[in-house]
C-alpha cells in the first residue's frame, strides 16, 4: 500500500470518536487511490488502515451506490431516470448516450472511457435532466448536448 | 409576489458563501443571543415557536429536544446529528439551503448543539452532494478560524449513496460504519442513538430555520403560515411545469397558486394530470383535488395524502399511471435495505405486478392483489420505505383505477408508447440485465 493512503485514513480517522465510523471516507479514498473502483487489495489495504477485516469492509462497500466492486471506465456517466427526470425526457438523455458510446447502460465503453450508468434520483429534480459526470452534476442535459459531452471525455 | 423570506433571507436570490458577507447582514446575531440564552430557554422558543419537522416527519423540533436527557440525568456525551442525505425522489431544497445560506445553517447546528447540550455534531451529508459539502467545508473552515465554534466540533461527514439512510436510525447506523440498515425502536436515538448516546437527529432545513426563530423569537414566528403548521417551507416544485425550482412560501399557499401563478403553469399546451404533492412517497392528487388543497400539514392530510418533503412533482396528461407506479416501485425497491422481509420482497413483487399489467398480461385479479401485496407491506416493517411504495402504488391504483382498468381491458398500455414515462430504464432493469430475467424466481412461484 502507498503510506499515503494509509496516511490519508489515519488522518479521516482522527474526526470520528470510534474508528469504524471512518470506513466511508476510508473506501473512497481507496476507491480514487484505485482509479474510480475497489479491488481486493483495496479491502486488504482499508482494513490494514483501520485495524478490521477486509470481510467487513466488503459488506460496507457493496451497501452503498457509490462504491464499486467491479472495474469502471476512466469517466462515470450517471443520468437520473427517476420520476421528475423522466417526465423531463430522461431516456432520450440515456438512449443518446448509448448510441453515442455504442454501449448499454451498466456497460463500458471497449476503450474503458466512460461507464454509463442509470441511477436513482440525484436531488436535481428541478433541474432535469441530472447527468454526473464522476460525481460533478451536469443540469438541464438534453439529448442534443450528449454528443458534446462524450467528446469532452474522449469517448 | 410578496412572500416572506426567513430561510434564503438576505440573499437576493443568490448565495451567501463568504462569512464577512452574512455577518454585515447580521449573521451570528442570533448564535450569540443564543449563547447567553440557557438551553431550556432556546427550547422553550422553539416551542413557542411551533417549528415541525422539515425532513418529512413534521415532528415538532422542540418538544424532539426536550427528549434529550439532560448531562446530569445521562453523562455520556450528547450528540446533534442533522439529516442532509436528502434522497426522497422530487426533493431538491436541502442541497440549494446548504449551497445559498451554509452560514445559516452551520450557525442553526451551533445553536441547536448548545440547545440539547451538545459539543459535537456530525453533518451527515448526501454523498452526490459533492459541490454543496465542499461549500460547507469552505464555510465551516471561516467560522473555526474566526473562532465561533466555542468548543464545538462540526464533522461533515459523506455518505456513500443509500436513499434508506435518511431514515434516522439507518442514518446513525451507518454513521457508526455499519450498513445503513435501520434499527428497533425504542430506544428512541434522544435516549440511545449514535453510540448509544443521547442524540438529536434533525433535518437541514429545520437547522436553519433555528437562527431565524432566535433573532424573530419563537411567536413572532408562529405568526407565519398557519396556526397549525407555521412558518415558511421551501418546496421543491417539478416535473411538468414552465418554471421549475425551490420556492420558499408560507404555509397554507394554495397549490394551485404554485403550479400556475409561481410554476408558470403546464408547457406544451398540456393540462394537468395528476401532482404528488410531498414527495413520491405520499399519495397522488388528481388534477381536480390539486384545485382544493393548500400546501400544509392539515389541508393535505385531509386530502388524503401528505406534506412529506414539501416535494411537488407534477405531470401533465402524456403520463402513464402504471407507468409512474412501475418506475415509484422501482426506486423502493432499489432502496430497501433488504433486512425486513416484507419490504424486500414486496416492493420487487409490487413491481412485477405493475409491469405484468403495462405489459398487457394483467387480471382484474392483479389490481387486487397490488393491493392485498400493499396491505402485507404496510406497518409490518423497522421503518416505512417499504409502506412508501405500497401506499403511493395503492394511491395511483384507487385514483385512476379506470386507467389500470383499460390496460386489462385492451390488453396493452392505451398509450401505445406515447407516455412520457414510457421505456424508462431504472437501475432495477440494469440488475435484472446482468442475471438474466429467466434466473429470477417470481415471489408469486416462490409462495405457492
Amino acid at each position: 500500500m502507498t503510506t499515503t493512503l494509509f496516511d490519508a485514513i489515519q488522518e479521516v480517522r482522527k474526526s470520528y470518536p470510534e474508528k469504524r465510523s471512518a470506513i466511508i471516507p476510508a473506501l473512497r479514498l481507496a476507491q480514487e487511490a484505485h482509479g474510480g473502483w475497489l479491488p481486493e487489495e483495496a479491502f486488504r489495504e482499508v482494513a490494514e488502515a483501520l485495524d478490521v477485516t477486509p470481510a467487513y469492509c466488503l459488506s460496507i462497500a457493496s451497501f452503498y451506490d457509490m462504491f464499486h466492486t467491479e472495474p469502471v471506465g476512466r469517466h462515470v456517466v450517471e443520468v437520473c431516470t427517476n420520476v421528475s427526470c423522466a417526465l423531463s425526457g430522461a431516456q432520450a438523455v440515456v438512449d443518446a448516450f448509448e448510441r453515442e458510446l455504442g454501449i448499454h447502460v451498466g456497460e463500458t465503453s471497449e476503450d474503458d472511457s466512460v461507464t454509463l450508468r442509470a441511477v436513482e434520483c440525484l436531488g436535481g429534480c428541478g433541474w432535469a435532466t441530472v447527468v454526473a459526470v464522476d460525481n460533478r452534476h451536469r443540469l438541464h442535459v438534453r439529448a442534443a448536448d450528449v454528443p458534446g459531452i462524450v467528446k469532452e471525455l474522449g469517448g | 409576489m410578496s412572500t416572506p423570506e426567513i430561510v434564503f433571507a438576505g440573499t437576493n436570490g443568490g448565495a451567501v458563501t463568504e462569512l464577512a458577507e452574512y455577518e454585515a447582514g447580521g449573521g451570528l446575531t442570533a448564535l450569540r443571543r443564543a449563547r447567553e440564552m440557557t438551553p431550556d430557554e432556546i427550547i422553550a422558543e422553539l416551542n413557542a415557536s411551533n417549528l415541525r419537522g422539515r425532513g418529512g416527519a413534521f415532528f415538532p423540533t422542540g418538544r424532539k429536544w426536550s427528549f434529550v436527557p439532560k448531562p446530569e440525568q445521562n453523562p455520556r456525551p450528547h450528540y446533534l446529528v442533522v439529516n442532509a442525505d436528502e434522497s426522497e425522489p422530487g426533493t431538491f431544497k436541502d442541497r440549494e439551503i446548504m449551497l445559498r445560506v451554509p452560514f445559516r445553517f452551520l450557525e442553526g447546528c451551533l445553536i441547536a448543539a448548545r440547545g440539547i447540550e451538545s459539543t459535537h455534531v456530525f453533518v451527515y451529508i448526501r454523498g452526490e452532494y459533492e459541490r454543496e459539502w465542499e461549500v460547507l467545508v469552505h464555510a465551516l473552515g471561516q467560522l473555526r478560524k474566526g473562532k465561533h465554534l466555542d468548543g464545538t466540533t462540526i464533522v461533515l461527514h459523506r455518505g456513500a449513496g443509500a436513499y434508506i439512510c435518511g431514515e434516522e436510525t439507518a442514518l446513525l447506523e451507518s454513521l457508526e460504519g455499519e450498513r445503513g440498515q435501520p434499527r428497533t425502536k425504542p430506544p428512541f436515538p434522544a435516549i440511545a442513538g449514535l453510540y448509544a448516546s443521547p442524540t438529536a437527529v434533525n433535518n437541514v432545513e429545520s437547522i436553519a430555520t433555528v437562527p431565524p426563530i432566535i433573532e424573530m423569537g419563537g411567536a413572532e414566528y408562529a405568526k407565519l403560515g398557519l396556526e397549525s403548521s407555521t412558518g415558511t417551507r421551501v418546496f421543491s416544485l417539478s416535473g411538468n411545469v414552465v418554471n421549475p425550482g425551490n420556492y420558499e412560501l408560507p404555509h397554507g399557499f394554495p397549490l394551485n397558486e404554485l403550479i400556475y401563478d409561481v410554476g408558470g403553469g403546464i408547457p406544451d399546451g398540456r393540462s394537468l394530470k395528476a401532482v404528488i404533492p410531498g414527495g413520491s412517497s405520499t399519495p397522488i392528487l388528481t388534477a381536480a383535488e390539486a384545485e382544493r388543497v393548500t400546501l400544509d400539514f392539515d389541508s393535505l392530510s385531509q386530502a388524503g395524502t401528505a406534506i412529506g418533503s414539501a416535494a411537488v412533482i407534477v405531470m401533465d396528461d402524456r403520463a402513464c399511471m402504471v407507468q409512474l407506479g412501475i418506475r415509484v416501485s422501482q426506486f423502493y425497491e432499489h432502496e430497501s435495505c433488504g433486512k425486513c422481509t416484507p419490504c424486500r420482497v414486496g416492493t420487487r413483487w409490487l413491481t412485477q405486478i405493475l409491469k405484468k399489467i403495462e405489459a398487457g398480461a394483467g387480471t382484474h385479479e392483479d389490481l387486487d392483489l397490488l393491493l392485498d401485496v400493499g396491505e402485507r407491506i404496510n406497518g409490518t416493517c423497522l421503518c416505512p420505505l417499504g409502506d412508501s411504495d405500497a401506499i403511493a402504488v395503492a394511491s395511483y391504483v384507487a385514483k385512476f383505477r379506470e386507467e389500470f382498468l383499460a390496460h386489462v381491458a385492451e390488453g396493452a398500455c392505451p398509450f401505445h408508447g406515447t407516455s412520457s414515462l414510457d421505456g424508462v430504464v431504472a437501475p432495477t432493469d440494469v440488475h435484472a440485465a446482468h442475471v438474466g430475467p429467466a434466473d429470477i424466481p417470481r415471489p408469486l412461484e416462490v409462495v405457492a
